[in-house]
């Protein structure tokens, strides 16, 4: 399909892609365009100009400090956060990452793009609050961090504003997480996900059930108090196609405890090693 | 034309199967339609347009990707194979070999993008489980086969 025409910029620096998206405001961040590209096609979103950002290096790579935080670059592919070494100390960040989509999507797609998408259905948004990850926000004023509770607006929307960009995703410390989610087909798109993670407080976030993911924190990690939990945030989900809104709520339920147990399987496997 | 500079067009270059080529290229051209339309390389196939068949799967620089959801512009500098850069000459590469010996497609649709898939799964992987040969070729379509006999075909042309 023919794309609408459009301006093209491939700038080399961060503070050049700022000016840009500064500059215009029909101007577009393409990460790695897995979502975006197949939007313009369909005419859904048409900017005036993309601003590349593929060859900005400040965007780029998986750092992991002496205390166990890690620093992904908004620009790491997902096949690039499950090969990595670093990542791994966080394993499941890897182990979601494989199962969105397919090779070729997981080879292009990024993390700043799936989260900045924020899709009701993708995988990285839920994930990301229930592990309490902090984002960088860059612009032309300077840098500005908000953690990931807060960075979900609303279907497509975040706390990344034009003339802005997300430059990291920085994950603590921890390993007990677990995810569970019902999909279209063998690792296809969401109906419903759900995150958890038991270092130190519980804390569920769940997926595809409201505009931005639902955090439920649980005074206690049993599968009594996470149903209790999910029931009473009164969630609302949409129908679809593929669900209607009430068996998302059971679904809701089901997952957070599925997700719950793999987390609390991970921390009992993490004592013994 | 400097890359940091808001443009609608730009000359790029592209290795493709060996051969450089120099192009005046619209931002808005998906880097399959410069393969297809602009290079006459038909080899890789337009299947749904939306991302999911995968018949228009090409290597970028040793990355397996879709090239209906890549810029033309995007491939500047970059190497890319495709499906016409398999065989030497007249000569099979073992993969397609393998593809015709095992009757691993019918109407031969997805066959480019399943050769590529397979091309790359191979050089990872050189010995894939039966497992790592599904998920490998997890993001291309077959609607003919049933897929057994493309795994077969992989299987017999991964190293023994």
């Amino acid at each position: 399909m023919l794309l609408r025409e459009v301006g093209y910029a491939r700038p080399g620096s961060l503070g050049e892609a700022i000016e840009l998206l500064v500059a215009d405001d029909g101007a577009r961040a393409l990460a790695g365009g897995q979502t975006l590209i197949n939007v313009m096609k369909a005419r859904a979103s048409s900017p005036d100009t993309l601003i590349d950002l593929s060859r900005i290096e400040e965007l780029k790579g998986i750092d992991l400090d002496a205390d166990g935080t890690l620093r992904i670059g908004a620009m790491a592919t997902y096949t690039e956060i499950l090969e990595s070494s670093e990542a791994r100390a966080r394993p499941i960040l890897g182990d979601v990452c494989a199962q969105i989509a397919d090779v070729q999507v997981r080879n292009r797609g990024t993390i700043g793009g799936n989260i900045c998408t924020n899709d009701p259905t993708n995988h990285l948004p839920p994930l990301l609050v229930a592990l309490d990850a902090q984002m960088t926000i860059h612009g032309a004023g300077g840098e500005r961090t908000v953690s990931a509770t807060d960075f979900f607006l609303g279907v497509y929307m975040t706390a990344v504003g034009q003339g802005e960009l997300l430059t990291a995703i920085t994950v603590p410390a921890g390993r007990a997480d677990g995810f569970a989610a019902v999909t279209l087909g063998v690792e296809g798109t969401c109906i419903v996900s759900a995150a958890a993670s038991v270092n130190g407080g519980v804390r569920i976030a769940l997926g595809c059930v409201d505009a931005v993911p639902v955090l439920l924190e649980p005074a206690t990690a049993d599968a009594d108090a996470v149903r209790a939990a999910v029931r009473d945030a009164n969630l609302d989900p949409p129908s679809d196609v593929h669900a209607s809104s009430e068996y998302r709520s059971h679904l809701a339920e089901v997952l957070a405890v599925r997700a719950l147990d793999s987390a609390s399987e991970n921390r009992v496997s993490e004592k013994r090693s | 034309m400097e890359a940091g500079t808001v443009s609608s067009a730009r000359s790029i270059s592209v290795t493709i199967n060996g051969t450089t080529y120099e192009r005046e290229v619209e931002a808005r051209k998906l880097l399959v339609h410069f393969i297809r339309d602009d290079l006459d390389l038909t080899g890789s196939h337009i299947g749904c347009d939306t991302g999911n068949c995968g018949a228009c799967s090409v290597i970028v620089d040793g990355t397996l990707v879709k090239s209906c959801m890549m810029l033309a512009v995007q491939a500047d500098g970059s190497t890319v194979e495709t499906v016409e850069g398999l065989a030497d000459g007249e000569e099979l590469s073992k993969l397609q070999q393998a593809f015709s010996s095992h009757h691993a497609l019918q109407c031969g649709y997805c066959t480019p993008g399943m050769l590529m898939s397979a091309t790359a799964l191979l050089r990872s992987n050189p010995k894939p489980s039966e497992d790592e040969i599904k998920k490998g070729l997890q993001g291309n379509i077959c609607r003919c086969t049933g897929y057994w006999n493309i795994f077969a075909a992989v299987k017999a042309a991964s190293s023994e």
